[in-house]
């Protein structure tokens, strides 16, 4: 059986029309963009999440970190990129589920009681970000949840890309992290909160900012990942894994072209080409 | 779409390890659903679990992965020579061009809930021996699976809940399209844990008898665990008449709430429009749904009218198998991809088990007993917390 392979497959095209940022230090995509080039000071602050203001009162009440920065970040993305979010297939990508949650559930289950809420349980599902997202939009178009522990940006990063191109349709990855309390904070050292969202268009519109070419064929490679000069900035890379994205966002904050490498799997990292647009 | 070829495909859950003892079960309407013995779980319930899963052994090199789910994997990858096939496959496309992508909701935090119970007395620590990584993260199954095989290419975990493995053929389909890969193990693993027995329990969703799809007397889920695995490649110039090939594929949100389905089902119908769309194909070319059928009151009654707007009223052959295998929940819709495999090659629709009345107030043609009838595409439907929905249209090659 020889399966009808394409010869060559052609390189993937996608534009990032918007950005969305929210991390330690930062606020916006705004303050992020002047951080990674170098025109503002990165600040070592805690992440200071946003009130879900999109969600109906009941929602709001019940979501917690993550839902916040997801919702924060997608929304910021969308609204850069002039998109209504009812029509945009979404993928997030988390390295592990909402950690405060996570921790009061099995305190609960290791309790004689065994006694969970109905919220605390629906919020444990990986989706649950995904799900708020859509209550808070009204958007019923798909959204894949997915997970690749530290390599989940870059896994998050070729689905998007493989959708936008493959359904010829704009698509929205988030990729976003919260940090553990303790004990589970020793065992995943997850320092803070990062949330990051990318609007991937197939079509290059007046709001792209970036031209970023994957090659089928040699997009994963052995090269090592990119590194940030900024004392701040590096360790946020190394220690969120939402934050491995950073190396792509200086690119489109300095409007460098070149090829930039990302962290992925254990030995495998994830190269594309990125330029910008005029 | 372009269609896709399932080369091989295996499952193990409480009907049975491997193809044959599963068939064997539906063909004889046995469910195996038992009532709930799991070790820490005081629940009046009935669940479906593997038996045999705690004495699988990993390998050496992998055996920080140790834990239930993955044991459950590898017992799934042995059967119906599943892992020979991957190893041929992989000679021929390469270690680089053979994605993994698997769909799991809970992974291993049995893990987690275990080493809470073992917390420092004084410090609170977690037990030196626990390892969050390899075994509670989502990721850890696909790693698994993927150092398994020693593969080199793209990998993930699809969670999102109960429509997660059959999501990942979506994303598996996009990256073959994409020409990223040449072929990809795509599937399903989830074991039983304290989280998603008590957590279904605290919503009141767990039912005190072998679950009831269907029927006007339902209450709730019965919990199950498996393991489902389909080896996904473009499809050769020639193929066998018995060959089963991924036709269509169809996604959407539900975006009305956290944990119940739209009232209408109006998102399980759009992924249904969609997988149809996607195949080509019109409703009545469908020979049998594979229904989600959970047996909650709210679940069946959403789908019920979302598969009587699109199919009509008393129309195309329909059953839950959840009966007989329990809800397995992010492996549900790799389990069902293999039974709608299996209908396809053996013309076997089979009845839902446990099902005595029929809910006369949802106007499926929900089959009661077993239809041996040739079948040439079959539909399969899954949907999740969170307002996920996934519907996949399964075909005979001839």
């Amino acid at each position: 059986m020889t399966p009808l392979s394409p010869a060559s497959p052609a390189p993937l095209v996608v534009y990032i029309d918007g950005v969305g940022l929210l991390g330690p230090g930062i606020d916006h995509w705004e303050e992020g963009r002047q951080q990674l080039a170098g025109l503002a000071p990165a600040r070592r602050q805690k992440t200071v999440l946003p009130a879900p203001a999109a969600l109906p009162p009941a929602e709001r009440r019940r979501a917690g970190a993550m839902v916040k920065l997801a919702l924060a970040v997608g929304l910021e993305a969308l609204q850069a990129a002039g998109l209504d979010a009812a029509q945009v297939p979404s993928v997030f990508a988390s390295s592990g589920g909402d950690g405060l949650n996570c921790h009061e559930m099995c305190m609960a289950l290791a309790s004689p009681e065994k006694f969970i809420s109905p919220t605390r349980f629906h919020n444990s599902v990986h989706n649950a970000a995904s799900g708020y997202w859509g209550i808070a939009t009204g958007s019923m178009a798909t959204s894949s949840v997915l997970c690749a522990y530290d390599g989940s940006f870059a896994a998050g990063w070729l689905e998007a890309v493989a959708q936008a191109v493959v359904d010829g349709v704009p698509v929205l990855l988030l990729a976003y992290d919260t940090d553990y309390p303790e004990p589970l904070r020793s065992v995943r050292p997850v320092p803070d909160t990062f949330g990051v969202a990318l609007v991937l268009s197939p079509q290059r519109s007046a709001r792209s900012l970036a031209r970023c070419t994957l090659h089928g064929d040699a997009c994963l490679t052995g090269d090592p990942a990119d590194q940030l000069a900024d004392p701040v900035l590096e360790p946020l890379r190394r220690g969120i894994p939402a934050a491995r994205s950073l190396p792509l966002l200086r690119a489109v904050a300095t409007r460098q072209a070149g090829r930039v490498v990302l962290d992925y799997l254990d030995g495998l990292q994830l190269a594309l080409d990125i330029a910008p647009c005029a | 779409m372009q269609p896709l070829l399932l080369s091989h495909f295996t499952t193990t859950s409480c009907i049975g390890r491997g193809l044959a003892p599963t068939l064997a079960s539906l063909r004889e309407r046995r469910s195996g659903l038992q009532p709930c013995d799991f070790e820490g779980a005081d629940l009046a319930t009935w669940t479906g679990s593997v038996a045999g899963v705690d004495d699988e052994v990993l390998r050496d090199d992998l055996r920080a992965y140790d834990c239930r789910n993955n044991r459950l994997a590898q017992l799934g990858l042995r059967q119906d020579g599943f892992e020979q096939a991957v190893h041929r496959t992989v000679a021929r496309v390469g270690r680089q061009r053979m994605g993994v992508f698997l769909g799991t909701s809970t992974a291993g935090i049995l893990q987690t809930e275990l080493a809470y119970r073992r917390r420092d007395p004084v410090s609170g620590a977690l037990p030196a021996d626990f390892n969050y990584a390899t075994t509670h993260n989502p990721y850890s199954v696909s790693a698994f699976v993927r150092g398994f095989f020693g593969l080199e290419g793209p990998a993930m975990a699809v969670s999102s809940a109960c429509s997660s493995s059959a999501k990942v053929f979506a994303s598996a389909r996009r990256m073959l399209e994409a020409g990223l890969i040449d072929a990809a193990i795509v599937g399903g693993v989830d074991s039983l844990c304290l989280t998603t027995l008590c957590g279904f329990n605290s919503l009141g969703l767990l039912s005190s008898r072998p679950c009831r799809p269907f029927d006007v007397n339902r209450d709730g889920i019965s919990i199950g665990e498996a393991a489902a695995f389909i080896l996904l490649e473009r499809v050769p110039s020639s193929l066998d008449a018995n060959a089963v090939l991924l036709r269509g594929v169809g996604e959407s949100s539900d975006a009305h709430h956290m944990s119940s389905p739209h009232p209408q089902g109006l998102g399980a119908r759009l992924a249904m429009q969609q997988a149809l769309a996607s195949a080509g194909l019109q409703a009545p070319q469908i020979g049998y749904i594979n229904l989600h059928g959970t047996a909650t009151p709210g679940n069946d009654a959403a789908e019920g009218q979302a598969v009587v707007a699109l199919f009509g009223e008393l129309a195309t052959p329909c059953s839950s198998t959840k009966g007989a295998t329990g809800h397995t929940l992010g492996a549900a819709g790799a389990l069902e991809a293999v039974i709608s495999a299996l209908a396809l090659q053996q013309g076997l629709m089979p009845g839902g088990a446990n099902t005595e009345q029929l809910d006369p107030a949802i106007a499926v043609n929900y089959l009661m007993g077993n239809r041996e009838q040739p079948v040439s595409s079959v539909l399969s439907n899954s949907f999740g917390f969170g307002g996920t929905n996934c519907s996949l249209v399964f075909s005979r090659a001839g």
